[in-house]
């Protein structure tokens, strides 16, 4: 049964907010924006159609609040609610209090979102789709540690069961480590999740982040491409490629196919990402985790294919049948991103909030920005550090980087410290420029490159 | 007025072909500079969306809060104030619920954590930068701290 969305809430913030805003515009559907008392003015409240206020700066008070999201759906009459990333875009108790009311969540189910929401029964699905998983196994406590690291060996990971953004995920190098380690993953994953679950993974010395894009609309799926996401800080992604570069055909073939399985194992609806971890000695790859949402790198995928993801998200959640085959998603070309934080590289990547003076964007054909920022805006202490993505599109890896490079000159976002110069260091850079970096890379580059370039 | 990228590359294709270096268009909504930069190197636009946003709805989802007490930028003569690295929210232990890094009364040293101050979701410690003993907290667990404020006050040595 199809139920066509006429108003959509938009329970988030800053440039997805935007990027949420723009599709709905282009389709015709009213936007609705519920925002906190720190974004009440921000530039995504001016393009909405209507504004909502839902609730006090601080996020648990307002966007972690599902409750709170439910009742602005309702004041406002939004027959919606997209979730936007992050904050509440992977909780069941969002899509569950949404159904409860009567709302289309614009997300995949409530059992898709607890099925792949906590990263072992993530690896339980994975197991039964057929995919390959990195060796390793729960750690209810030390002896259950100890067991496990002796099968698969050191260095290993632990990573939070709840986890996500390398919050609890910790290296141990020997087994003299591993007590104390365990301790500390646990802590912080309870702080950050409010789950002390733990894991343990091998570390792999040497992998690439690769991710599929998949689409389901709860019977089937398409996959649509891949994306690398290896240049990493902390487990914080700050560049995108689409496709991922020097991936052997084969394994390509074989990535796409995996997450295929796992979206229609699952009977998936929504925009997915399947994300591995690619073994570059190997030429092999791993299951990490799902993630069942829109994601910060959308829009490489979407200038490859030249899909507007969002509008094929509202369409399955609409209830509609997919609107393409797999022999209908054509690559074309090379696309980049490079995410514009508001942080400081030189002092550790110090956050830097405060007022916007001026935004002078680069644009022209092959590039896009999405960002949230204009002169004048200002940047609250509250969130996260994103201000813009600059998205470039080129016929190949080399004609995007070379755009990409020209494009980063013209950009200028003045009033707080950005992480331009690091983005103009990295392009600078040959092993980066030579592709297929680990993600291990970047921490080396920035030891490196970075420290000649100031 | 909203322009969405496909309208300013459309916008650019007339631009090229024109041999104009600057538009300038302006609405009730929107202004939007266009301009050639340098000799081949590009466009680059500056847009400004003019819209107030009218809020139609105040929700009160949760108990609002009261707003914080004026923090006292001045301390006594022979103390020191303990002041964030940078705006945030204040935490004085390392999670819900642990004690304290530090209490009044107790002795601190330079290096000594006082709190932790999260900025845009980054945590910051904030060292206590003397040797002495804490006599007084000016901000409370979980309050937002402006760059200027005090968060403790320490008697030196």
């Amino acid at each position: 049964m199809s139920h066509r969305i006429h108003r959509l809430l938009i329970a988030n913030r800053g440039e997805i907010a935007a990027r949420v805003i723009r599709t709905c515009a282009r389709l015709g559907i009213e936007s609705v924006l519920a925002a906190s008392d720190a974004d009440l003015d921000a530039l995504p409240a001016r393009l909405a159609d209507r504004v909502v206020r839902l609730g006090p700066a601080p996020a648990a008070q307002s966007y972690l609040d599902p409750a709170a999201v439910v009742r602005a759906a309702l004041a406002v009459g939004a027959d919606a609610v997209h979730p936007g990333y992050g904050f509440l875009s992977e909780n069941p108790a969002l899509a569950q209090g949404c159904a409860e009311a009567g709302l289309v969540f614009v997300g995949p189910s409530v059992e898709s979102l607890h099925a792949v929401g906590d990263k072992l029964t993530a690896r339980r699905h994975a197991l039964a789709a057929g995919l390959p998983v990195v060796p390793g196994g729960e750690a209810a406590d030390l002896a259950a540690a100890q067991a496990v690291a002796a099968e698969v060996g050191y260095p290993l990971l632990v990573k939070a069961v709840g986890g996500g953004g390398g919050r609890g995920m910790k290296r141990v190098r020997s087994a003299g480590e591993l007590a104390h380690t365990l301790d500390l993953a646990s802590s912080e994953a309870a702080a950050a999740f409010g789950d002390p679950r733990v894991y343990l993974e091998r570390y792999v010395e040497s992998g690439r982040h690769v991710e599929v894009q998949v689409l389901g609309d709860g019977s089937s799926a398409v996959a649509l491409g891949d994306r690398d996401c290896s240049v990493q800080r902390r487990y914080q992604k700050l560049f995108e490629e689409a496709p991922a570069p020097l991936i052997p055909d084969r394994v390509r073939a074989d990535m796409a196919s995996a997450a295929l399985a796992l979206a229609v194992h699952l009977g998936y609806r929504g925009l997915g990402t399947v994300e591995l971890l690619y073994d570059r000695q190997r030429e092999s790859f791993y299951f990490l985790e799902m993630n069942a949402r829109i994601q910060v790198e959308h829009p490489v995928t979407e200038a490859v294919t030249g899909l507007d993801l969002v509008a094929e998200q509202l369409a399955v959640a609409e209830g509609l049948p997919l609107r393409l085959r797999q022999e209908d998603v054509v690559l074309t070309g090379h696309a980049v991103e490079c995410r514009i934080n508001a942080e400081d590289a030189a002092h550790d990547f110090r956050p830097s909030p405060g007022q916007i003076e001026r935004v002078v964007l680069p644009v022209g054909d092959g590039i896009r920005v999405d960002t949230h920022v204009q002169g004048g805006s200002v940047v609250p202490p509250f969130y996260d550090s994103l201000l813009a993505k600059l998205i470039v599109h080129g016929t190949d890896r080399a004609d995007a980087l070379a755009r990409a490079r020209a494009a980063l000159d013209l950009l200028r976002i003045d009033g707080v410290t950005t992480t331009v110069p690091v983005h103009q260091a990295l392009l600078a850079d040959a092993e980066f420029a030579a592709g297929g970096v680990d993600t291990a890379f970047f921490e080396r580059f920035l030891s490196r490159d970075l420290a000649v370039a100031s | 007025m909203q322009l969405s990228p496909d309208d300013v590359r459309d916008v650019l294709r007339v631009l090229d072909s024109s041999g104009l270096a600057e538009l300038h268009l302006e609405t009730a909504e929107l202004t939007l500079t266009l301009r050639r930069e340098g000799a081949a190197a590009g466009w680059t636009a500056e847009q400004q969306v003019l819209r107030t946003p009218v809020v139609e709805s105040q929700l009160s989802a949760v108990g609002e809060e009261d707003e914080p007490a004026p923090v006292q930028a001045e301390v006594g003569e022979g103390l020191v104030a303990v002041r964030p690295p940078l705006l945030g929210t204040f935490y004085r232990a390392p999670q819900p619920g642990a004690p304290p890094f530090v209490d009044v009364g107790d002795p601190v040293e330079d290096d000594t954590v006082v709190g932790i101050v999260e900025t845009m979701k980054m945590m910051t410690p904030v060292h206590a930068g003397v040797r002495g003993t804490v006599v007084e907290f000016r901000t409370g667990n979980g309050e937002f701290a402006e760059k200027d404020a005090v968060l403790c006050v320490v008697e030196p040595a």
